[in-house]
């Protein structure tokens, strides 16, 4: 039985990755914005895993509330084993552009808040010596593109960070997992038009994380054909990519 | 991999929806404007038009799937709508309980089951899905709500239950499981010559076995003419120790062949060789095959190739059965345009109630037709004929070309239910059955 800890469980990433672990055995501490749909998720997740699921709602953007949140996690599940950092938003790209305000909105959410609860629990299995943070970045995150640059910014500066804590935390049996998802048919992308073959369903991502738990894999690109598409991207010399329209 | 345009299972005919919008609260209703007209499509497996809703908005389901309440000590389960019959016996089976009733394939949604007032192999004991069901939530495009039981708002109920979706959105259902002591079939099989045969075996099984089918060879003539294969079961006793099967690794039709490759060559061949393949006479198997012999073949479907396939039907009361399934299983023959999948069952006399229920007492055969344009129209319409002079029915779960004329005549009721009908709503198969000459 693993005690596991979801933020952002309203996400269908998060829900469905929460499912998958559900099926194994787990007890969960789930925090959200929305309350209808926290209480929702939690009722199924009791009947799926046969344990009863706590739950609270948070506007995590208020970082000050973190260490009393995980406070109050920790103490739920008497020591957390697995986490998964699953909130963010997907801004829109134009609006952002023309508004600092927004921009730093976008960051503030989707990157320093992430960076905030990671520090802190990844402190805490420090001290004892295990645990599992697993965070949803993206392959936004991958290179900045003109369409998606301010949500890329965010999920870059997640991914470097967790980089840094995973060769930090190496040596301390505490295991980090960055997660970069390709495109996703969740409520998120529901402005976009959902065909071709990039298009993957959230359980196909939730799949996917559970495998890298269980294989103790550090960064993971889903569906895995990601991280050669993102291979290319990455290679492209600058002087050529500035003039592509991605 | 992707989601893509919704379409029927027979792939027959194609249509194309103005809007689609996933349904993800199942406290709200969020509709499209007032121009269009909205139906709930769950996982598609109705095979016809019943699930389309041409230049009209689909309301997909399949998002409202969380399991809201689960007694494992009374076996009442409460979910939403969108939740796959495969995803309860996940949950259920492990703990004793199975469903009261399921089809032919457990990947259709709980809202389908209630819309099609589904059945399955113990029609004769348990009657169909909708007589298991406790309880569901309808929401109406007004914004009102509606909690219907079998004591409360009666009416609604009896119009939902194989109301085809046209009476609101139903958000949730409950309802009531069965008991298993583990997850084993015990299952018997019997060959038979001929129709009469299958009439006699009917009688002598039928109170001893509560899960019986039949697979029938309707590429058979003369002599053989009605012949098949007699399939019964039950659920395993207690006591039986052996430990729950491995799960089985599904295969998929990988492409779409362009032409259907079911056809009168290969169908012949099989069904000769289908019947007379030695199997044993009783033995133990797994839930799985039992129920859902075609659930690890997926995307079956394609074998038709790009022109899709038919699913005909029919119920015709016993007193007229023998005469009337003979000449549609001559009609059939003598096309040379069956498939290899055709069954038939005795339905029992327990009914749910709904007004546009389709199983009623007598005897159902069911098959598929690749779709070869109008020399299988013209079939079907002739199997039609027949159907409608023998007072029996056609299930519209799996139509997509009967006419009007037939639907009036096999659910006089289609008035009554029109009433219940939510304005907001409709489907390719109403508009079309319900169109005035």
């Amino acid at each position: 039985m693993r005690n596991i800890l979801i933020i952002g469980a309203t996400s269908a990433i998060a829900e469905a990755t929460a499912r998958r672990f559900a099926a194994t055995g787990a007890r969960f501490y789930l925090v959200g914005r929305n309350t209808e749909r926290l209480t929702a998720i939690a009722r199924d997740l009791e009947i799926r895993s046969g344990q009863p699921v706590a739950y609270e709602s948070l506007n995590l953007d208020q970082i000050d509330q973190h260490p009393a949140l995980l406070g109050r996690a920790n103490q739920a599940l008497g020591g957390i084993d697995i986490v998964l950092i699953a909130h963010g938003t997907l801004p829109d790209q134009n609006a952002c552009q023309q508004s600092v305000e927004k921009t730093l909105a976008v960051i503030h959410t989707n990157a320093l808040s992430v960076i905030s609860l990671a520090t802190l629990l990844a402190n805490d299995f420090e001290t004892r010596r295990r645990g599992t943070l697993i965070a949803i970045s993206s392959v936004a995150g991958d290179r900045g593109r003109q369409s998606n640059y301010i949500y890329g910014a965010a999920k870059g500066m997640v991914s470097l960070f967790l980089q840094g804590l995973r060769n930090r935390l190496n040596s301390k049996g505490v295991q980090i997992i960055t997660v970069k998802p390709g495109f996703v048919d969740t409520p998120m992308t529901a402005a976009f038009e959902k065909k071709g073959l990039l298009w993957a369903q959230p359980d196909q991502i939730a799949q996917g994380i559970v495998a890298a738990v269980e294989r103790g894999q550090d960064d993971v690109y889903l569906p895995w054909f990601w991280r050669w598409i993102m291979q290319v991207i990455q290679h492209i010399p600058e002087r050529i990519f500035k003039q592509l329209s991605l | 991999m992707s989601a893509a345009v919704p379409a029927g299972w027979g792939r027959y005919p194609s249509s194309s929806p103005r809007q689609i919008r996933s349904c993800r609260n199942r406290q709200l209703l969020d509709l499209p404007d007032q121009s269009l007209s909205c139906l709930p499509f769950g996982n598609g497996r109705s095979y016809g038009d019943v699930c389309l809703n041409n230049n009209g908005a689909l309301l997909l389901t399949r998002a409202l799937d969380r399991f809201i309440t689960f007694d494992p000590a009374s076996g009442v389960l409460r979910a939403e709508a969108g939740v796959l019959l495969a995803e309860i016996l996940a949950l259920i089976v492990p703990q004793g309980w199975f469903l009261p009733v399921t089809p032919g394939t457990q990947f259709v949604t709980l809202g389908g089951a209630i819309a099609n007032d589904v059945h399955g192999k113990n029609h004769h004991v348990a009657g169909s899905f909708g007589c298991h069901v406790r309880a569901f939530e309808l929401r109406r495009s007004d914004g009102g709500c509606l909690l219907c039981t079998p004591e409360q708002n009666i009416e609604w109920f009896r119009a939902t239950v194989g109301g085809l979706g046209l009476t609101g959105l139903i958000a949730w259902v409950e309802i009531q499981l069965q008991r298993i002591a583990n997850p084993w079939i015990v299952a018997e099989n019997r060959r038979f010559a001929h129709l009469d045969e299958f009439l006699t075996l009917d009688a002598e099984y039928e109170a001893r076995y509560p899960y019986i089918v039949s697979w029938i060879d309707c590429a058979a003539t003369g002599q053989a003419l009605g012949r098949g294969i007699y399939m019964a079961g039950m659920h395993a006793p207690p006591g039986l120790l052996k430990p729950p099967p491995p799960e089985r690794r599904a295969l998929t039709v990988p492409f779409m062949p362009p032409i259907s490759l079911v056809n009168r060559f290969s169908v012949g061949a099989f069904n000769r060789l289908y019947y007379h393949l030695p199997r044993p006479a009783r033995g133990l198997t797994p839930y799985q095959p039992f129920f859902y012999p075609l659930d690890n073949l997926l995307e079956w479907n394609r074998l038709y190739g790009r022109q899709g396939f038919f699913q005909y039907q029919c119920v015709i009361p016993l007193t007229e059965a023998r005469e009337a399934l003979r000449e549609i299983l001559a009609c059939i023959a003598a096309s040379g345009q069956g498939s290899m999948l055709a069954v038939l069952k005795r339905f029992g006399d327990k009914t749910s109630g709904g007004l546009l229920s389709f199983p009623r007492p007598g005897i159902t055969l069911a098959l598929d037709f690749p779709n070869q344009d109008q020399s299988t129209l013209n079939l079907l319409e002739r199997l039609d004929e027949v159907t409608r002079q023998a007072g029996g029915a056609v299930y519209p779960a799996k139509d997509a070309r009967m006419s009007g004329d037939s639907f009036r005549c096999y659910f006089p009721q289609w008035a009554q239910f029109s009433r219940y009908r939510d304005p907001r709503f409709s489907s390719s198969f109403w508009r079309r059955v319900t169109k005035q000459k």
